[in-house]
């Protein structure tokens, strides 16, 4: 399978084919008395993506269609089952992982409470990744030091902060202000790939406001690439080049932002569109799309969406569909591709 | 509005600690007329809970009234004893909390919980109970609703859950529903699903609502009109269409600059630096003072009450008429 989306710019970061199984089976005793099989859950199936350099790849979806897994199999921290992630023209799913490409992407977190040490000052939460890459070798203690704390100050004062801020403890700043000394802790090594995994769903809406103008301040100034995941489809539009809809582990449709939001192809997003409350009308009269996503370990046949989607016939409900071109994006749903719709 | 069916007036909740008193709610006023749908939005520690928590009478002690009333139907209902705050809650004032999980009980059928407080405010038999559970569910659009109801709640979904809660609600027949977050724990293909069954349902039923929700769109498609809470007090309060359209205090004019639109590009959101003062330190004055673009020298010293601003009512001296000003 070879690389999706046709870009301008050279391509950064290229998902190829990848997937994810999860062994979630019973105990072995509990199979054996109980005779039960062991169990699967394509978490991610045969997801291909690429990124442009300095662009931003929004994926989104509703609890469980796999944007998190996603993110984490692309920085690494889980091995894909099937599939490869290629940076700037490596693949990285095996040995081509070295310590030069785990300083150039980096990863944000959903929780601002949970991805910060409590016990650790800013200062060493912040420094911790330039130690790990060794950035102050080679010095005495002291200029060692020197060095680090200069770094963190700057760093603390890219995304807002004081660099007094340093000798506190993360107990002592409000939710916006961690996600802050997060993208801080992001930032250290100059990464030039971002993946932000939910960064604003903790937040209060005007502290959101906040974060992503500074990341969109820092991807203005030092032409960062991201992956954005979240499941509001407002920010998506808000920080988004381009984005990817997911659906029970894979990607339904993905565009360029501009035809997503204006002509949105596959059904489902269509749904999710219409399913956004519309903050400038009032009592706009609309009817949701019934019926919930399916038991991922039970998927299913055909097209995953086939049970809710009101353009379902016979064909959508035994084969399912591949991710084709359709126009100027891709999709993956038999109606589009027959003209249906 | 001639009869609200509920009335606060001045409310003020405050919780005793070592460190001396918090003052939580701060002089909060409104109404709900029946069948009314009033929305309270603010942040996170804004009070909103708190005001809903305070209406059923579910304060989490050392939280307790300090001062101002409730009025239901004409009848105070702040200060009443345990026992009778408890009839009227369920019966008369219905409630929807966020998390559905926790809201039932995973060890009782669904049919157990829904007979059991249908007969807990009706005068019904067992059979006729059941039958009106049967109906409810059957509302609230869970299929084969008559084998739902010996199941328990694990083995409904998340939506599922949220519409027994909502059918758990409405078995009283209450003329007042406090939904507190009903949709913040959904997807938002089930939360639109929800906000309509809800809207539906009220309607049908005759019954107020007051939605607690953070989320601005929720508020915008669903309700009547709108309270916006900052720091313990309502800071605006007015129609949904002009809290939205032509906001009047500056802090609600913040809020709806810095959500993303879906039908618009905005290359910065509009920002509001800093955060909601902490309990412990409010600034004198207006609350929102330190963040405000447009705070001058009284907003420093003198706390806003509500005052008239076009459509709507805010807290801020902006509006204040010159005349009273002087007086």
């Amino acid at each position: 399978m070879s690389a999706v989306v046709a870009t301008k710019t050279a391509r950064l970061v290229e998902a190829e084919g990848l997937a994810k199984t999860f062994d979630v089976s019973a105990p072995w005793l509990n199979r054996v008395v109980e005779r039960k099989p062991r169990q699967f859950v394509h978490a991610v199936d045969d997801v291909a993506f690429a990124i442009a350099r300095g662009t931003t790849l929004a994926l989104v979806g509703e609890s469980g269609c796999g944007k998190s897994t996603v993110a984490r199999l692309l920085v690494g921290l889980y091995p894909p089952t099937r599939g490869r992630v290629v940076f700037d023209g490596v693949d990285i799913t095996g040995p081509g992982r070295t310590n030069t490409v785990r300083r150039r992407m980096q990863m944000i977190f959903q929780d601002p409470y949970a991805s910060l040490n409590p016990r650790w000052k800013v200062q060493d939460i912040v420094a911790e990744p330039l130690r790990e890459h060794g950035f102050a070798e080679g010095r005495s203690g002291a200029a060692n030091d020197r060095r680090l704390a200069d770094r963190v100050a700057e760093l603390l004062s890219s995304v807002g902060l004081a660099a007094a801020d340093a000798e506190k403890f993360p107990h002592q700043f409000s939710g916006g202000q961690r996600q802050r000394i997060s993208i801080a802790r992001a930032l250290a090594t100059e990464p030039e790939f971002l993946v932000c995994d939910e960064p604003t769903s903790a937040l209060d809406v005007s502290v959101q406001a906040q974060v992503l103008n500074i990341m969109k301040d820092l991807q203005t100034r030092q032409g960062l690439t991201y992956l954005f995941i979240s499941h509001n489809l407002a920010v998506v539009r808000h920080v988004s080049d381009q984005v990817g809809v997911m659906y029970l582990g894979r990607i339904v449709e993905i565009a360029a932002k501009a035809h997503l939001f204006t002509t949105p192809r596959h059904p489902y997003t269509r749904m999710l569109l219409d399913a956004i409350p519309d903050i400038h009308m009032s009592g706009r009269a609309r009817t949701p799309v019934q019926g919930e996503v399916p038991n991922p370990l039970h998927p299913p046949a055909g097209c995953a969406f086939n049970p809710r989607c009101p353009f379902a016939n016979e064909r959508c409900r035994v084969e399912r569909p591949a991710l084709l071109p359709a126009g100027a994006v891709r999709v993956a749903c038999h109606a589009v591709e027959e003209g249906r719709i | 509005m001639a009869d609200p069916l509920l009335d606060v007036r001045h409310l003020r909740v405050e919780f005793p600690t070592r460190r001396g008193t918090l003052l939580a709610l701060d002089d909060i006023s409104f109404s709900i007329a029946p069948g009314e749908i009033l929305g309270v939005v603010g942040e996170s520690g804004a009070g909103k809970s708190l005001t809903g928590a305070s209406i059923i009478g579910l304060l989490d002690p050392p939280g307790r009234i300090a001062a101002g009333e409730i009025r239901f139907d004409g009848r105070r209902i702040d200060n009443l004893p345990y026992e009778e705050m408890r009839r009227v809650r369920g019966r008369s004032i219905g409630a929807i909390f966020q998390d559905p999980l926790t809201s039932l009980d995973p060890l009782y059928t669904v049919g157990q919980q829904l007979v059991e407080t249908i007969q807990t405010h009706l005068a019904v038999g067992a059979a006729e109970a059941r039958r009106r559970a049967v109906r409810l569910l059957e509302e609230t659009g869970i299929p084969a609703a008559e084998e739902r109801l010996d199941q328990y709640p694990h083995q409904f979904s998340g939506g599922m859950r949220q519409r027994v809660v909502i059918a758990l609600a409405l078995a009283g027949e209450p003329k007042l529903i406090v939904a507190d977050e009903p949709t913040t724990a959904l997807d938002v293909s089930i939360q639109a699903q929800i906000i309509s069954l809800l809207r539906r349902l009220c309607k049908e039923h005759g019954a107020a609502v007051m939605l607690v929700t953070h989320d601005m769109g929720v508020i915008a498609e669903t309700c009547d009109r709108v309270a916006v809470m900052y720091a313990g007090r309502v800071v605006e309060i007015g129609p949904v269409g002009a809290v939205i359209h032509s906001p009047a205090h500056p802090y609600t004019v913040g809020l709806m600059g810095s959500i993303p639109a879906m039908d618009e590009d905005r290359g910065r959101l509009l920002q509001i630096d800093g955060a909601m003062p902490r309990l412990t330190a409010i600034p004198t004055g207006c609350a929102f003072n330190p963040r405000c673009p447009r705070a001058f020298d009284r907003c420093l010293v003198e706390r806003p009450d509500l005052l008239p601003a076009g459509a709507t009512e805010a807290a801020c001296w902006l509006h204040a008429a010159p005349l009273r000003a002087a007086a």
